[in-house]
């Protein structure tokens, strides 16, 4: 039988990536999929009638530059294209266009608020300067300070002396701004409620957390640390869908050598003697591997694919409490021709842009109750994208789809789970929403 | 003439402790109080004719050490109380009861899992809490300005950490900022349970129990004290910690003026930069002393009593943003007799109404939009079982804690918004008390906004200051004050806006003094 270097467990893009580093280095690897096709989220499926939907994920804008290096992904037929700016719309009135160009941008800016455009200087330098320091970590494994080994020691002090190296004024600043709220670190900055909420909305993509609960400032950093073509902040579209992302790393992993196979999940870790040895496949295969890595999230890991016994004690249990709750949605809509924006000139950035459907901090804010109570938001914050209008191969001719990710839905509703019903009015929601903006 | 060597505004139970130490070693001391009792938040307080009552109804954390530096047992005031029962009410008379506290406590209404639970529970945060009991009562050293000596603190704090073992130090960073609801999710099963264990973390605060922050480090400050956090009441209630403390303060020589409120802190300025020179009284006198110390809370000490003209704009601007505002309003209730709880026989506990923890999150849903609870939650005690001479023979106080109620009201505090409150939190009662109606003689509610009014704390907050991460330790109130020294020379802090905090304790006023004296020598 045929023994591998290493098995992944997942061809998500961290699965793939992982997988072409290692192949890249010379070892044999496998990478196993439940799913018939990969990519995991960042994936693009063709559905009737020629339309190519990215399902999941819809823009890229942390993809470290190093892998697209590193892996040629270029080579392998990723293009981003850059995203040029988004507009958001606020409860009432004129919407706020982000421009990339500083100038147009600020006086468009005073148009809201003359101290909110001045303000946006110290802020975009502020954030920037914090999002430095996370992302020296980003590619750094995280040390463990419970440890003694040299390895954690030495990590922990290379992050004390990053810290301190910031001086007296800046680390505090550094510790309000990780336990603060989006509201209270925007309010130090803004007083125009669109701004406030435009700023805020990357804070609560994908959390459980509400724009008024502490710890919700932090998370405005991590739209700020992506960087497409070395543009610190910048978001980009793959031209194909978010899938061709997944496929350039799936071919830079073939090219070195590596071995793909889907629909094959996983049914358990093999372990011998405490130690991984291979998978057991859901089909009875038996496959063996030196080393085993799993790219599903750590609860599925440790509860679903091992057995309980094979696990150092508390693993188990610590994995069981690890937190894990899906708080977005996503609708994707098929459209007849190009929506018009009303109070928008030229129905600005559709073609290389989205749109933000923010309302108002207290809108996000509200959204997130109804989330707590096990509901979708009658008036939801959605970020919408119309791919289409920036990359033709992704829908038939003069037709467009528009992505719409949408915060905050709960992955079981207080009433039952979703049936057809129930989506269908999520997805109504969703058009209404859009539709009070552009009829 | 009118000379001290200190002159502390504010009478609370801060003031009070701080002038003690000073006055002590040999100093001259004077406090000077704006309301015409001491105590502050702590005063005892007529609130209707005959029935007393204070806002701070229980205590928790007072510091052992500060009574016995005080000698405070010998004036009167009892240390040895045994803890309240703590009481989660269940509307069909099924209560949880925790009697007894930590190791030697014994829960009923409860699974047999849970209650063994709580047992461990109660000892991993008793490890947690002992680590960091020795560093509510120091001084924070400021990062990078301080003396090696002073930066051994934090080395202190480190070793401690990694000598609670590689399992529990694991544990204490992963638990240190959770949210109450995973920190009870983890353990627990009983939604009365773990309500009524999570109140501690979050009352006082803007917090709830999905707010990840500083719930955990709430609840392991209010677990230094003697009782491992359980709630106690004294015999002659909070009253004899106040007058044990005054009586106190004046046999070590500190003057006392009530009612003299202060306009403000006599700033001068030379050559060589700004010295504080003393107070300057409302009626226009002004006392001179060498040092001024503030227990009332910072952003009224910094901006109204000190004014920006005499501050750095970047530091006025971190008090003004400082976040101040109280959550919680007090209830009084004059009754005519103790009402029935169903199924509960004894009344001298703490009971909270809190059936599980998505009441609080839904409660804190309203008020973060200017509005009072829909469905309040609330702790309650009937200090007149205490302390007898709260209320005329036969008659009773309750005295409760309502959340979530904001300082500020978004259409502004109107009368009936207040009434609208009051009647909302007597029906909640009386889901419990079905007779509460029928023995209530006269009531009232203070909302963070009347706590503002009434006893001249900046937002109506008990702690003079969000107790939040950011506000903690060497950030409180912020960095160039954290160390009760302020960047006006002569002028110091010594209230619960400092380090360690809020609650009956005693922590800043005993650090401050610690700091006083050593910039004497």
């Amino acid at each position: 039988m045929k023994k591998y270097d290493a098995i992944i467990i997942g061809a998500g893009h961290n699965g793939l990536t992982n997988g072409a580093y290692l192949a890249k280095a010379g070892l044999n690897v496998l990478i196993v999929e439940k799913n018939d096709y990969i990519g995991g989220a960042a994936v693009s499926r063709e559905m009737e009638g020629g339309w190519l939907y990215s399902s999941c994920s819809y823009v890229s804008s942390m993809l470290r530059q190093t892998i697209h290096r590193d892996l040629n992904l270029t080579k392998h037929g990723l293009v981003l294209v850059p995203y040029l700016g988004t507009v958001n719309f606020g409860n009432d009135g004129k919407p706020l266009i982000h421009y990339n160009n500083e100038n147009v941008g600020y006086n468009h800016l005073r148009q809201h608020s003359a101290h909110d455009a001045d303000s946006m200087f110290k802020f975009q330098a502020d954030l920037t300067r914090y999002a430095q320091l996370i992302r020296k970590n980003l590619m750094r494994t995280p040390p463990n300070p419970t440890s003694f080994k040299p390895r954690d020691i030495k990590e922990l002090l290379w992050l004390a002396k990053q810290f301190w190296g910031l001086g007296e004024k800046e680390l505090y600043e550094y510790m309000r701004f990780f336990t603060t709220s989006a509201e209270e670190f925007l309010d130090d900055y803004f007083e125009n409620d669109l701004i406030k909420a435009a700023m805020a909305s990357p804070g609560i993509i994908g959390t459980a957390l509400g724009v008024y609960s502490p710890g919700s400032a932090y998370i405005l950093l991590h739209h700020v640390m992506g960087d497409v073509d070395g543009n610190i902040g910048a978001w980009g579209l793959a031209r194909g869908g978010m899938g061709a992302i997944s496929n350039a790393i799936a071919s830079a992993f073939k090219s070195f050598g590596g071995e793909i196979r889907t629909n094959a999940g996983v049914q358990q870790v093999l372990v011998e003697n405490g130690k991984a040895v291979g998978v057991v496949l859901e089909n009875g295969d038996e496959l063996r591997a030196n080393i085993v890595v799993s790219n599903l999230d750590a609860k599925r890991t440790f509860t679903q694919c091992m057995d309980k016994k094979d696990l150092p004690p508390g693993i188990y249990e610590k994995a069981k409490n690890f937190k894990i709750r899906g708080s977005s949605g996503k609708v994707n809509i098929a459209l007849s021709g190009l929506p018009k924006f009303t109070n928008l000139p030229d129905n600005k950035f559709i073609n290389q842009g989205g749109q933000g459907f923010v309302g108002s901090l207290e809108t996000m804010e509200r959204a997130y109750d109804c989330w707590k109570h096990g509901r979708f938001s009658d008036d939801p914050f959605v970020e919408t994208v119309i791919p289409s209008a920036w990359d033709p191969t992704v829908a038939p001719v003069g037709k467009h789809w528009m992505s719409c990710f949408v915060q905050y839905c709960p992955p079981k509703l207080a009433n039952g789970g979703w049936n057809a019903e129930q989506k269908e009015a999520f997805g109504q929601t969703v058009i209404d929403k859009i539709e009070r903006y552009s009829p | 003439m009118n000379y001290y060597d200190t002159v502390i505004i504010g009478g609370g139970h801060n003031g009070l402790v701080c002038a003690t130490y000073l006055a002590k070693k040999g100093q001259k001391v004077l406090i000077v109080e704006a309301a015409d009792e001491l105590g502050g938040l702590a005063a005892t307080r007529e609130f209707a004719p005959g029935f007393k009552a204070s806002v701070a109804q229980t205590l928790s954390h007072f510091s052992e050490k500060v009574v016995k530096d005080l000698n405070l047992s010998t004036y009167g005031f009892d240390f040895t109380s045994a803890p309240m029962a703590n009481i989660a009410l269940n509307d069909n008379g099924e209560h949880v009861i925790i009697e007894g506290w930590g190791a030697s406590s014994k829960l009923t209404g409860v699974s047999e899992k849970d209650a063994d639970t709580y047992g461990e529970y109660h000892q991993l945060l008793k490890r947690f809490a002992d680590l960091l009991k020795p560093f509510w009562l120091k001084t924070m050293p400021r990062i990078g300005h301080s003396t090696l000596k002073e930066s051994l603190t934090y080395a202190h704090l480190g070793i401690k950490m990694r000598m609670l073992g590689r399992h529990d130090m694991g544990e204490f960073m992963r638990v240190a900022t959770l949210p109450a609801r995973d920190l009870m999710d983890e353990n627990f099963d009983n939604p009365h349970l773990k309500a009524l264990l999570s109140w501690d973390g979050l009352i006082g605060s803007k917090m709830a129990p999905r707010s990840p922050n500083a719930t955990v480090l709430s609840l392991l400050y209010r677990m230094s004290g003697k009782n491992e956090g359980a709630h106690t009441l004294p015999r002659g209630g909070i009253k004899s910690l106040i007058s044990a403390l005054k009586s106190a303060a004046i046999d070590a020589g500190v003057e006392i003026k009530t009612a003299t409120k202060v306009k403000r802190i006599v700033i001068e300025g030379n050559e060589n930069g700004l010295k504080t020179e003393g107070v300057e009284l409302q009626s226009g006198e002004v006392i001179s002393s060498a040092k001024v110390v503030s227990a009332v809370d910072p952003k009224t000490t910094f901006l109204n009593l000190v004014g920006a003209q005499n501050l750095e704009i970047d530091f006025t601007h971190r008090i003004k943003r400082s976040r101040c505002e109280g959550f919680v309003a007090k209830l009084h209730l004059a009754l005519s007799d103790l009402p029935n709880f169903t199924g509960l026989d004894k009344l001298d506990g703490r009971m909270v109404i809190a059936p599980e923890l998505d009441a609080i999150e839904f409660a804190f849903d309203d008020a973060k939009y200017g509005e009072a609870s829909t469905n309040p939650v609330l702790e309650m005690v009937i200090p007149s079982l205490a302390d007898e001479s709260l209320a005329p023979a036969g008659q009773h106080v309750l005295s409760a804690n309502v959340m979530y109620v904001p300082y500020k009201h978004k259409n502004g505090w109107t009368a009936a918004d207040k009434t609208e409150l009051y009647e909302r939190v007597i029906n909640t009662i009386e889901r419990y008390a079905p007779d509460i109606r029928e023995k209530i003689i006269t009531g009232e509610i203070l909302t963070p906004f009347d706590l503002e009014e009434k006893f001249h704390v900046t937002g109506g907050h008990w702690h003079h200051g969000e107790l939040s991460i950011s506000q903690m330790l060497m950030m409180r109130p912020t960095y160039e004050a954290a160390q009760y020294s302020t960047p006006i020379p002569g002028l110091y802090l010594c209230g619960a806006g400092s380090h360690p905090g809020g609650g009956l304790m005693g922590g800043p006023g005993h650090n401050a003094a610690n700091e006083i004296l050593k910039a004497k020598q």
